[in-house]
C-alpha cells in the first residue's frame, strides 16, 4: 500500500536505529503520547532496537482508556432510557462501568449499536424520528471536528432526536499536567493525526516554557524511528523546540476548516480523565448555541457513585508511572476477552498492546 | 477507533468520497476538507477525511531516510 509500505523498509529501520546508538550518549525518557504509536512500537519491535540510554513511556493517548469511569455510568444510564439509542464507537461498549457497562445493557435489551462514523448516528436518528439517539462523542482533536460537522448538520436539517453527550479531550492540557505532575520527561513523540489537525503549533510552549522537545510523528515504524532519532538530535544538542516528522500530512497551521467546525461548536470545559482526575481547560462540551444537543437537557437520570475497580493501575499506566506487567492482574485476572481497565479494553490501549504483543 | 490510515480517492461526490485503503472501499466524509479530487490520498480517520497527504512532502522523508543509509552503509 502506498504511503505505508515504503515506510515499513527493515533495512532503513535498521539503518536509523544504528544512528540513534551512535549519536544517543545521555539517558533520556521520551514519551509517545498516542496510542497508535504505541501500537507500532510494539507490533514493529521498535523498542528493542534502541540503545539502553532511551527509555520510551507510553502516555495517555488512547481516548477510549482515558474516558472517566463517570462518564461510562452516565452513558449506561442514559441507555436504560425506554426508547434510547445509544450509538457509539465500538471500542467503547465493552470499556466496564462502575455497575455496568455498554455491553452487558445491550445484553439486557438496551438498542446500542456500533457505528464506524458519527454521521451514521445521525442518519439513524433520521431513519428513527419517532426514538432518541444518544452518541457518545469521545476521543481528541481528530474526532471533534468530525461531531462538530455532524451536530451542525442536524442543525441545519432540523434533526431533533439526536444528542451528544460529548467528553471530547485535547491534548496539551494533559501533556502539561504530566509534566506539572512529576512524570520525568525529555521529550514527546507527538500525535501525527491530532496534529494534523491542530498544526504544530500547539506544542509550541512545551518546548519554549518546559525544556521539552517535541516531534510530530507518523505512525509506520520508520516515521517513529525517524522521530525518535530528531528528538535524540535535539535533546543532545539541548535544544529543545517543535519539529515535525510527519510532514507529507502536518504542517504549522493545522486543518483550518476543522479547527473553525470545533470552535464554533464547542467551548473548552474542566474535563475528567481516568487515573488522572480532573484536568483544567482539557475538555470540550457544546457552546449555547448547540445546548439543544444536550442530553442533560432533556433526559433526567440519576448516577449511581463512581466505583473505581481495585487493584487496577490504569492511571499509573496512563501517566507513563508504571508498564501493563508492574499491575497484579495484567494477563491475570484482566485480559483483553475480560478486561478489568479500560487499558486493557481499547487496541489501541497500553495493557491490550503488552498483552498482544507480549511474547 | 483512533486510527488513521492513508486511504486514496476513487470518485468524489459533493461532500462524500468513495476511498480504498488497500483493496477495500470506504465512505469518507468530506465536510472536513476542500478541493479534494480522485488520485488523492487522504487520511481516513472514523469516516472522516481529515487531512491529504502531501506527495512532495513524502518523498523528502523517504529521501532523508536514504541519506542516513549513504552516510552508514554498513
Amino acid at each position: 500500500m502506498k504511503y505505508v509500505d515504503e515506510y515499513r523498509d527493515r533495512e532503513l529501520i535498521e539503518t536509523v536505529s544504528q544512528e540513534i546508538k551512535k549519536i544517543s550518549k545521555k539517558n533520556i525518557s521520551v514519551m509517545e503520547v498516542c496510542g497508535g504509536h504505541t501500537m507500532a512500537i510494539h507490533r514493529f519491535a521498535l523498542n528493542t532496537m534502541l540503545p539502553d540510554t532511551i527509555r520510551l513511556l507510553s502516555g495517555p493517548g488512547c481516548p477510549v482508556c482515558v474516558s472517566s469511569q463517570s462518564f461510562i455510568d452516565t452513558a449506561v444510564e442514559y441507555s436504560k432510557i425506554s426508547g434510547m439509542i445509544i450509538a457509539t464507537y465500538g471500542d467503547l461498549i465493552r470499556v466496564p462501568g462502575s455497575h455496568s457497562s455498554l455491553e452487558k445493557e445491550k445484553s439486557n435489551g438496551s438498542d446500542i449499536r456500533i457505528i464506524y462514523s458519527v454521521l451514521e448516528g445521525l442518519e439513524i436518528a433520521r431513519a428513527n424520528p419517532e426514538r432518541t439517539v444518544i452518541f457518545p462523542g469521545i476521543g481528541f482533536e481528530t474526532t471533534s471536528p468530525a461531531t462538530a460537522a455532524t451536530v451542525i448538520k442536524a442543525k441545519r436539517e432540523n434533526i431533533s432526536n439526536f444528542f451528544v453527550l460529548s467528553a471530547h479531550k485535547i491534548m496539551p492540557p494533559v501533556m502539561k499536567a504530566l509534566v506539572e505532575d512529576g512524570v520525568r520527561l525529555n521529550g514527546f513523540i507527538a500525535p501525527g493525526h491530532v496534529s494534523a489537525i491542530t498544526g504544530s503549533v500547539i506544542y509550541n510552549d512545551l518546548a519554549s516554557r518546559y525544556g521539552l522537545s517535541v516531534v510530530i510523528s507518523g505512525f509506520e515504524p520508520l516515521d517513529i524511528m525517524q522521530s525518535i532519532l530528531m528528538l535524540v538530535r535535539q535533546i543532545e544538542a539541548a535544544h529543545p523546540q517543535v519539529e515535525i516528522q510527519y510532514k507529507r500530512v502536518v504542517n504549522k497551521e493545522g486543518n483550518k476548516i476543522a479547527q473553525e467546525l470545533v470552535n464554533h461548536v464547542f467551548r473548552t470545559c474542566n474535563d475528567d480523565w481516568r487515573g488522572l482526575g480532573m484536568i483544567t481547560s482539557s475538555g470540550l462540551s457544546l457552546c449555547d448555541e448547540f445546548a439543544e444537543f444536550n442530553p442533560k437537557r432533556h433526559f433526567r437520570i440519576n448516577v449511581p457513585e463512581t466505583i473505581e475497580p481495585k487493584g487496577c493501575i490504569c492511571g499509573n499506566i496512563l501517566r507513563g508511572m508504571k508498564t501493563p506487567p508492574d499491575c497484579k492482574n495484567f494477563a491475570k485476572e484482566c485480559t483483553p476477552m475480560n478486561p478489568m481497565g479500560a487499558c486493557m479494553v481499547s487496541s489501541e490501549g497500553t495493557c491490550a498492546t503488552y498483552y498482544k504483543y507480549r511474547n | 477507533m483512533c486510527l488513521g490510515v492513508p486511504a486514496r480517492v476513487i470518485r468524489v461526490e459533493d461532500n462524500e468520497a468513495l476511498v480504498a485503503v488497500g483493496s477495500v472501499e470506504y465512505k469518507a466524509s468530506l465536510l472536513l476538507l476542500e478541493d479534494i479530487k480522485e488520485g488523492d490520498y487522504i487520511i481516513l480517520h472514523a469516516g472522516f477525511a481529515i487531512e491529504k497527504v502531501d506527495p512532495v512532502e513524502a518523498g523528502e522523508t523517504l529521501k532523508l531516510f536514504l541519506e542516513i543509509e549513504k552516510d552508514f552503509p554498513e
